[in-house]
């Protein structure tokens, strides 16, 4: 692994949007680093201003204050040709590309490399043929774009910003609209690259649970509160999590690091035994709104036995027939 | 596709442009023996003065106008439709063509109305001026559009721009054609049906040379054609000068329209029709391929389109853009129920 260095430096960073004669900031005072080999991660809420900062830092939008440094230089003493080799990008919008493989779209990606007639030597298509094995989707090079699934698109993108050989990639939410397991899988992939190819990576996401578990630094953004960095597990500690995402029914559980849906317990009942079957039937009945211990007292008793379940004397095997029983009993009282 | 598959496709088109223009020069209202064409075209002495002169001064130039304005045409569209990401843009859409009609229209209808001289009775000056004021009308419009395109962010804004600037020179000439005596009215008319036959003589080879120069010129925009492919943003974090880019190629398409329709009158159809049957041919959005193919296919059709128009019966009455529409649609179509099958 290569020398972790800071890449991305922004200074008293103010970012909206100017219009004609008035400047609409939505962010101000932002003063943060990003290091090469990390995998970081941007999290707040809609409007909060994520993609603003993104396209800031990308030079699509003009920063109403402050400095940004991409490798120790202003951005803005880059020109549009040396940024297209620092930083590599993928969006949100989705490509309304017909006609065109795999492989010639990250080809695209050797464009700031290539010559007046954009033709690709030996070396651009080693490159291209490496992203596209790094990645992983070397059985979709023939394939054409507007036939892929979203996330095998988001795939391609991404060797596409690897084709670029940028030292930097941002990224624009790439795992929304995606499926649970491709996100974790794009998730893992971009963390992949941090951690063997040096790369710095940033990236927006809704996706806490996934962000949390997998980001090296994470960026909190939110209007009133502005801008909180740290590790995912110091902001846990310092309760910075619990301020960000408070609402009704979601608990940050400070134990795993992670956010939990809470839910209102009024009912209590005792449960006898241990193991994951234990823990599954305490999920259960805590989903109901019944708190189940070995402690709680109470005549009925639900004994978690090695092939099911024994509830007032009656045995199931299922914990959907426990329930079952369980509301009965309840209802009945 | 693999390259020889590739290869073998574009053959076919070059193959197709040689049998219709060979055909072009062969058919007619009058008939002539082939001998005696390619004696004529060999520059061997024709007994015959009369078919001399309608092989060389009608059906060759005639030919060789269809296949230039195709070229041309199918070139701008193409560009059109990737600059503004839209597959309903054709060259007619920035009106552009509307400026070359405001132009011949301003020329036309005023000269009878205010210079007290019918333009359409002039002969040649008529026809050079005419020519003249398309170029300029289109010009001006093309400025117009580049000066807007500075200024507004989306394509689909600028888009719209176009089209609005394209409604407000029709509106223009309505009002002219109002003021206007019938004769000079019928002139303009005649004009806006589209012909690869109007120019004469020298001005034939001047439309040629002017074609040969602007066409490839657009093959140096391959590159940044393909970047815009992707969108802007993906086109500008991979190097382009957005606006630069924009520029560029809606001057290149705006040259060109302008020069075949100062010519041969608006021809609709070619310029939008020609990219997707390429496109649908190839299976490709990749301007290295599909540039010169539409160059070709847009050669190749037009002078299929102009050899219906003379077919025997219709003596040369058939107005080109009938032809055009009534040859490409279908085409379209069939292309575009093609490709929804295999994308399924």
């Amino acid at each position: 692994m290569k020398r972790r260095e800071e890449t991305v430096r922004v200074v008293r960073l103010e970012t909206g949007y100017q219009s004609k004669n008035k400047a609409t900031v939505i962010t101000r005072d932002i003063n943060a680093s990003l290091y090469s080999g990390e995998l970081t991660c941007l999290l707040g809420p809609n409007g909060a201003g994520k993609s603003t900062l993104l396209k800031t830092l990308t030079a699509f939008l003009p920063p109403l204050g402050g400095e940004i440094y991409i490798e120790h230089k202003a951005l803005g003493d880059y020109s549009d040709a040396e940024l297209s080799k620092v930083i590599g990008v993928v969006l949100t919008e989705k490509l309304t590309l017909n006609n065109m493989t795999v492989e010639e779209l990250v080809g695209m990606g050797r464009s700031p490399y290539t010559g007046f007639w954009g033709r690709m030597g030996d070396h651009d298509r080693q490159i291209v043929e490496d992203s596209i094995e790094l990645v992983g989707i070397g059985n979709l090079k023939g394939r054409m774009i507007h036939t892929l699934s979203d996330g095998e698109r988001q795939k391609v993108m991404i060797a596409k910003a690897l084709a670029q050989e940028t030292p930097i990639i941002f990224l624009d939410e790439p795992t929304a609209f995606l499926d649970y397991p491709s996100k974790v899988e794009i998730m893992q992939l971009l963390q992949r690259l941090a951690r063997e190819k040096g790369k710095t990576v940033f990236l927006s996401t809704h996706d806490l649970e996934l962000a949390l578990q997998i980001a090296d630094k994470v960026w909190l953004l939110d209007k009133p509160h502005g801008v909180t960095i740290g590790t995912p597990e110091d902001l846990a500690i310092d309760g910075e999590m619990c301020k960000y995402f408070h609402r009704e029914g979601v608990v940050f559980d400070r134990e795993s690091g992670l956010f939990q849906i809470s839910h209102k317990i009024d009912k209590m009942i005792r449960l006898i035994g241990d193991g994951a079957r234990y823990n599954m039937v305490k999920k259960a009945l805590a989903r109901q709104g019944i708190d189940a211990s070995g402690n709680n007292p109470g005549e009925t008793v639900i004994e978690v036995k090695d092939n099911g379940y024994r509830i007032n004397g009656s045995e199931v095997s299922s914990i959907g027939a426990l329930l079952d029983i369980v509301n009965d009993l309840l209802s009945t009282e | 596709m693999n390259r020889s598959v590739r290869i073998l496709l574009m053959l076919l088109l070059v193959a197709s442009i040689i049998v219709f223009l060979v055909l072009n020069l062969l058919l007619g209202s009058v008939e002539i023996p082939a001998g005696d064409v390619i004696d004529i075209l060999l520059g061997n002495k024709s007994d015959n003065r009369i078919w001399t002169n309608i092989v060389i001064k009608s059906r060759l130039p005639q030919s060789l106008t269809a296949m230039m304005a195709g070229a041309g045409l199918a070139v701008s569209g193409l560009l059109m439709q990737t600059v503004f990401r839209n597959p309903l843009a054709g060259p007619s859409v920035l009106g552009i063509s509307s400026g070359a009609s405001l132009g011949v229209a301003c020329v036309v209808l005023l000269s009878g109305s205010v210079g007290g001289v019918a333009l359409s009775k002039l002969g040649v000056i008529g026809e050079v001026t005419i020519t003249l004021s398309a170029v300029i009308g289109s010009l001006l419009i093309m400025a117009l559009i580049a000066f807007v395109a500075q200024k507004v962010r989306g394509n689909v804004t600028l888009l719209i721009m176009g089209v609005m600037i394209g409604y407000i020179a029709n509106a223009i000439i309505g009002v002219l054609k109002f003021f206007s005596a019938e004769e000079d009215i019928r002139a303009y008319v005649i004009w806006g049906l589209g012909s690869f036959s109007r120019v004469s003589g020298g001005q034939t080879w001047v439309f040629i040379i002017l074609m040969l120069v602007i066409l490839p010129s657009a093959f140096f925009l391959i590159k940044t054609l393909n970047l815009l492919l992707l969108g802007d943003a993906y086109a500008r974090n991979l190097g382009l000068d957005i606006k630069r880019a924009r520029l560029l190629v809606i001057g290149c398409s705006g040259v060109l329209v302008a020069v075949v329709t100062a010519y041969c009158g608006p021809i609709v159809f070619l310029g939008l029709a020609v990219p997707h049957i390429c496109r649908g041919l190839f299976h490709t959005s990749n301007h290295a391929t599909i540039l010169p193919a539409s160059l070709l296919g847009g050669a190749s059709l037009a002078l299929l389109c102009n050899l219906i128009a003379r077919l025997p019966g219709f003596e040369g009455a058939l107005p080109v853009n009938s032809v055009t529409a009534l040859v490409g649609a279908p085409v379209v179509m069939w292309v575009l129920f093609n490709k929804r099958k295999s994308e399924v």
